[in-house]
């Protein structure tokens, strides 16, 4: 009982360690997209989880409102209006590459362990003291987030309003019927 | 004690499997989710350093990731729709010409 009062920290992560890749590994080997989209909500949940013991509570938030509510809904949403019937579920798994790509993964992965275990750029211990704090006074995490977002990072979050309207502009030209410069209904008139 | 080189490692595994995913599925709708994976592994390896170093420039940084992840989803998704009008099927290998 004692080690698990000690110890607590270390499990807590390891066990959400563990739930987050097996959510991950479930998007992979699931055949059904709809079984991969909740595998991959799961994975999301874990992951903010994990946010939170790195006292990260904003984005612990952020996380679960907009992968978990946001991207998820949007992912089924298109699963159920694309409906794939004409693509048998066998058929559609798997590309020729497979192998390939597995085995290109797992070695891309074994090359940066071993800088991981061999280097010490992430060796030491924070406390996160400075994740609450703004101007030496202690606040909340969201507040000091705030701070700083809306005045040492003010520009980049003007531009990423501007990354977000292109990105709207392009999905609605995607998802127009006729998606091309000819005139059609719908389409813009060229003459 | 967990220490950063813990979430690098766990982040290091979900990358890679994002990366597998996104070579090895055919399903158009499984390579945009294993995408997500990755900036997923991106913002847990942000997240470690922001608290390892004690500051909030990796945390706002994940905010912008997550930012251009929700926009790149819309993107995908807006292209699977057209992909799916033109040649009624979500497998990536059919998409082999530049206009329909």
């Amino acid at each position: 009982m004692d080690f698990l009062v000690v110890n607590f920290a270390e499990i807590l992560f390891y066990c959400l360690a563990v739930l987050t890749v097996a959510g991950g590994i479930g998007v992979l080997v699931f055949k059904s997209p709809v079984h991969g989209a909740l595998s991959l909500l799961f994975c999301f949940v874990m992951v903010a989880a994990l946010f939170l013991l790195r006292h990260a509570e904003f984005l612990a938030a952020v996380q679960v409102l907009v992968y978990g509510g946001g991207i998820m809904i949007l992912f089924l949403f298109v699963i159920m209006l694309v409906n794939i019937k004409g693509l048998a579920p066998e058929q559609a798994y798997l590309s020729r590459l497979a192998p390939l790509a597995i085995v290109g993964g797992v070695l891309l992965g074994v090359l940066i362990a071993f800088g991981l275990v061999f280097g010490t750029l992430a060796s030491g211990h924070g406390d996160g003291t400075g994740l609450r704090m703004v101007d030496g006074v202690e606040i909340g995490n969201t507040e000091a987030i705030g701070a700083v977002l809306y005045t040492k990072y003010l520009v980049p979050f003007e531009v990423v309003s501007v990354v977000l309207l292109v990105a709207m502009i392009g999905a609605i030209v995607f998802g127009r019927r006729t998606a091309g410069l000819e005139a059609g209904e719908g389409g813009v008139s060229h003459d | 004690m967990i220490d950063a080189t813990h979430y690098v490692a766990l982040s290091l595994i979900l990358f890679c499997l994002g990366l597998i995913g996104v070579m090895m599925r055919r399903n158009f709708i499984t390579v945009l989710m294993s995408l997500e994976l990755m900036f997923n592994a991106v913002n847990l390896n942000l997240i470690a350093f922001s608290f390892r170093l004690s500051d909030l420039a990796g945390q706002v940084l994940a905010i912008f990731v997550i930012t251009v992840a929700a926009a790149e989803a819309a993107i995908g998704l807006g292209l699977i729709i057209a992909l799916v009008r033109l040649k009624d099927t979500v497998a990536l290998d059919e998409a082999d010409v530049m206009r329909g």
